[in-house]
């Protein structure tokens, strides 16, 4: 019996990893193509801030139970969050840290700001800003996201050490308006060439002659992320021993480097579970029997195809995946029709403030404890069908700072009951 | 003149700033003062149509007949701020019988020249069009660039001796002895356009004030102790992701809500409603309006139905409202006439020209209000002219024939030798004209922070030099370089334009300017929140708070009570290996 996981992000990959664990299902991920993972910062998030915005949250495993009831998380139960981060732990292997402790770490952001976080990538690791340590910020003039000595006289001003920051020119040229993945993709290319020495040489040339200024002992160095798409660890250590300091990447916006890493990660992990992964599958609707879904409608490259499901996990994202979509008058989940609570009044959907309490953040759909989407009256819309991820409603995980959690916790829970559902 | 008498107006948009530019021309002393960023008020919420004055050819044939010969005007002396798109009218089978035939007789009698077309032949013209356009003719419409040809008439008004005061209030006119004695000024914060800011107000001596406040007219006149009647109506407008048109469409039928169209750029507008308000500022701006704009003008340009929107804008129009005053206009023609067509808003586009004295036996003080952008130049020659009457002074007016600065050609060999794209060198170039050079070729680096629009840093740091604009006023950066307003309005770029404001600027400077320019790109985008535009939100909203963590940054932390990392810091330095940041 197959269970079908719709969707590709952090959500679908979790769910289709926990429902393989179960040894009588099969279990098959369909995606349309890139996933809003590839938007993300890499950085797992569980929970940051209370609701009103209360935090930074230091443990969120004590905050979780105090969540209101609608919440995602309190649907699937603490003990659940935490079987959930254990599996990815296991995935991530020594690409993540964070695991050793219940308690957040603060990261800098690009702009310099604090962000508490459960898990975060290996490169990010010898950044994090709650261990006291001097800190150099270095970006790149061209990579104009980052502007390092702004960051850097932002996070000087909030910690108890000095942090200090600087911009060199590109370690590599690149042509027009480059991106962070273009920089990244440069360096995989010049690692290959003559493991990126003259790249870095360059850049340590450019950083010296600013960095003659300073006091350089026992300090980490911190670039934004551009490391490297595949030879990541053996750039970080190569510019580490340039530099003679650790090295550190901080995420930037999208195209987001440390997204895609993530992104491979799971592809590889999915793999090696036995998933069978078809990119480029789009699934546009359901043949329900019995209130059941028995089968979806799959637009493919080749054109469309009917795919048998015994149980079905609807991970396709929230707003910006596509799997919540607005009308002019309505909100809906595109792919099965579920029902999604929304004000008919537009104008009740978004803040006035630019960063307020938005209605539209929250949007999704309702589930029972079961996480089985619910119809206008409260009853599951299909026996078979369980969502998770960004596709749920109920919590705002950017002011919350939980969204790689909720997805991990609720994919996990899903994944493993859809393949109940499917045994 | 032994004597130069000083004149202050009151009011930055193009009506204010063009009666500054024309007496400064002639030799006054002038003051402009504007309450908030040049264009805050009416110029900056219009669709930006230089009218052919087919508009008002069937209503107001005067006011046609100004508009055409200023349309040729300003082709002549701003030809550089219009983009000479020409114009169509288009006839629906539902329009009313006999109304093509009255507007295009209308404005054979004004002498705009329209060409009539088939239904094909306009659609050859502009493809978007829907193919039940039965028929269209065509006028020299064109679109216009309001906010860079204000700020043109400001800085050339500088040229010619005028100070120009932004972010500054008029509290109080200072009258005595039935004259009016000057001004008093209050300050305003830069940043956050419309706050005043603490501490003492100016007082500034004017032989003349001129109140060209548009909407907020009566407001100063009451400063004053006088009474003028005017009326607001909000009208407004969405810019679509897309250039759906290349010529300004317009519905031919009775002026009405949602028949106009005007392309800018990349982008097209919609336009508009028409709605009394009672405050010019704190209106609602509604729902219900942007999906009227899309309703009527859908069935004309039947793409418009499944478009996406950049964002959302009002202006509001003064409206001067005779009946409710004396209605003593004086060289304000037609001023108390009243437009015919039945269409909302029953009083005149057109202008009052208000002398206090005459009306109100107050010396030292006349208002303007109404009129058009595209008429502005008239309608500041005649204000200039009646101001010049008071103190006797005869000199002609120039504004017909002296070329607003910008239009200047930059020498084509020193561009070629820039390392730039084409497009960008040729919209820096349109942008900056003569200063091209000195935009494309700063101190330092130059690379782009605004991926939309291609802006590069040079340019907004050049725009934060740029007299008039005060730097930490973002608002007014974007306005001048067009940075952040592209098709992520501001997501990937106003972090970046903000943080350029160091190390000039602190911090908290930084913060503040970020968050209102984000702000104000947010604020338009509010209303048109459906399909990808509702995507692109959200992950705007994610990005800044989940990413940068902008909603809730940590002030002061107790470090000891987060996870401090892998490795404790005496182990940093093994740290710098491969396996620096693997789990401990």
């Amino acid at each position: 019996m197959t269970v079908t996981v719709v969707g590709g992000g952090l959500a679908g990959a979790v769910a289709a990893l926990a429902a393989a664990r179960h040894r009588d299902v099969g279990v098959r991920l369909l995606t349309a193509g890139e996933t809003s993972l590839r938007a993300a910062s890499g950085l797992v998030d569980v929970l940051g801030y209370a609701p009103g915005g209360e935090g930074p949250v230091a443990d969120p495993f004590v905050a979780i139970p105090r969540l209101p009831e609608e919440h995602p998380y309190r649907t699937v139960g603490v003990d659940a969050v935490r079987e959930a981060l254990a599996l990815f732990d296991g995935v991530a292997g020594g690409a993540y840290a964070g695991a050793g402790t219940d308690r957040n770490a603060l990261v800098p952001t690009q702009l310099g700001n604090l962000k508490p976080t459960a898990r975060y990538p290996a490169t990010v690791a010898p950044g994090v800003a709650s261990r006291e340590q001097r800190t150099t910020l270095v970006g790149f003039e061209e990579l104009t996201d980052f502007d390092a000595a702004l960051a850097a006289d932002r996070l000087h001003a909030t910690l108890p050490y000095e942090v200090w920051g600087t911009s060199v020119g590109l370690p590599v040229d690149l042509e027009g308006v480059p991106e962070t993945t273009d920089l990244a993709a440069a360096l995989d290319e010049a690692h290959g060439r003559d493991g990126a020495r003259e790249a870095f040489e360059r850049f340590h040339d450019e950083l010296s002659r600013d960095i003659l200024m300073h006091d350089d002992t026992d300090r980490r160095v911190g670039v934004p992320a551009v490391l490297g798409l595949e030879a990541t660890e053996s750039l970080r250590a190569e510019l580490a021993a340039t530099v003679e300091s650790p090295v550190f990447e901080v995420p930037t916006a999208p195209p987001s480097v440390p997204g895609r890493r993530l992104e491979r990660l799971l592809r590889g992990a999915l793999e090696d579970a036995g998933v069978t992964v078809s990119t480029g599958h789009r699934v546009t609707g359901a043949e329900p029997a019995d209130g059941d879904i028995e089968a979806l409608t799959v637009e493919t490259p080749d054109g469309g195809t009917r795919v048998e499901t015994a149980a079905t996990v609807l991970v396709t994202g929230g707003l910006v995946g596509g799997g919540v979509e607005g009308g002019r008058e309505a909100v809906r989940e595109p792919v099965f029709g579920c029902h999604v609570p929304a004000p008919d009044d537009r104008s009740a959907w978004a803040a006035e403030a630019a960063l307020g309490e938005h209605r539209f953040a929250r949007f999704g759909v309702e589930t029972d404890a079961g996480l089985r989407p619910l119809d206008a009256r409260e009853e599951p819309e299909f026996g078979n069908l369980r969502a998770a991820g960004s596709v749920l409603g109920g919590y705002d995980f950017a002011a919350e700072k939980s969204g790689s959690g909720v997805s991990i916790s609720t994919g996990y829970v899903a994944g493993r009951l859809a393949a109940e559902d499917a045994a | 003149m032994g004597y130069t008498p000083h004149v202050v107006v009151v009011g930055g948009g193009t009506t204010g700033v063009g009666v500054a530019r024309d007496l400064a021309m002639r030799g006054l002393e002038v003051t402009l003062i504007e309450r908030g960023a040049l264009t805050s008020g009416a110029t900056g919420g219009m669709h930006g149509l230089l009218h052919s004055g087919a508009r008002y050819a069937l209503s107001d044939s005067d006011s046609a007949a100004d508009c055409l010969a200023e349309n040729r005007v300003l082709r002549e002396v701003a030809g550089h701020f219009v983009e000479d798109t020409g114009g169509l009218f288009v006839e629906r089978p539902e329009d009313p019988d006999g109304h093509y035939e009255a507007r295009l007789d209308a404005c054979e009698a004004v002498g705009i020249p329209a060409e009539e077309l088939t239904g094909a032949e306009a659609r050859d013209r502009e493809p978007g069009l829907s193919g039940e356009i039965e028929r269209a003719f065509a006028v020299p419409d064109a679109g216009v660039d309001p906010f860079r040809l204000t700020e043109a008439l400001a800085s050339d008004a500088g040229s010619y001796g005028a100070t120009i005061l932004t972010h500054a209030e008029v509290v109080d006119v200072d009258v005595e002895d039935d004259a009016v004695r000057g001004v008093r000024v209050r300050e305003h914060d830069p940043t956050t356009p419309g706050e005043p800011m603490p501490g003492d107000v100016v007082d500034i001596d004017a032989d003349y004030v001129v109140n060209a406040t548009g909407a907020w007219a009566g407001k100063v006149a009451a400063m004053a102790g006088l009474e003028v009647p005017v009326r607001a109506s909000k009208g407004a407008m969405v810019v679509t992701a897309d250039r759906h048109v290349d010529a300004v469409v317009n519905r031919c039928r009775p002026r009405g809500q949602g028949d106009i169209l005007v392309p800018h750029g990349d982008v097209s507008i919609l336009g508009t409603t028409d709605v009394a308000v009672e405050d010019p500022v704190s209106y609602a701006r509604e729902n219900w309006e942007v999906d009227l704009l899309f309703e009527e003008l859908s069935p004309v340009v039947p793409a418009l139905s499944d478009a996406r929107s950049l964002r959302a804008y009002w202006g509001v129009r003064p409206l001067y409202d005779p009946d409710g005053g004396e209605g003593a206009s004086q060289s304000g023609r037609r001023a108390d006439r009243r437009v015919d067509d039945g269409a909302p808003g029953d009083l005149t586009r057109d202008f009052a020209l208000l002398d206090h004295e005459d009306r109100d036996g107050l010396w030292g003080m006349s208002t303007v209000v109404g009129g058009k952008l595209t008429t502005h130049r008239l309608m500041a020659e005649q204000v200039a002219d009646h101001v010049c009457g008071k103190f006797g002074i005869d000199r002609p007016c120039r504004t017909d024939e002296i070329p607003l600065p910008g239009g200047e050609q930059a020498d084509p060999e020193q561009l070629a030798t820039f390392d730039v794209d084409a497009a960008t060198l040729e919209r820096v170039h349109d942008r900056w004209g003569e200063r091209a050079p000195e935009v494309l070729e700063p101190l330092g680096p130059n690379p782009v922070v605004c991926p939309c629009k291609r802006v590069t840093r040079g340019e907004v740091e050049t725009a934060m030099d740029v007299e008039a604009v005060f730097e930490t006023d973002l608002d007014a950066v974007r306005r001048r370089t067009g940075v952040g307003t592209g098709d992520c309005q501001g997501d990937r770029c106003a972090h970046r334009v903000a943080g350029l404001l160091r190390p000039e600027h602190d911090l908290d400077q930084v913060d503040r300017s970020l968050s209102a320019f984000y702000g104000e790109r947010w604020a338009g985008q509010r209303h048109v929140l459906w399909g990808e535009q509702l995507s692109r939100a959200m992950g705007s909203y994610a990005l800044h708070a989940t990413t940068m963590n902008r909603d809730h940054p940590v002030e002061s932390p107790n470090l000891d009570a987060f996870d401090p990392g892998p490795g404790s810091r005496g182990e940093g330095e093994e740290d710098a290996g491969e396996r620096g940041g693997s789990e401990a």
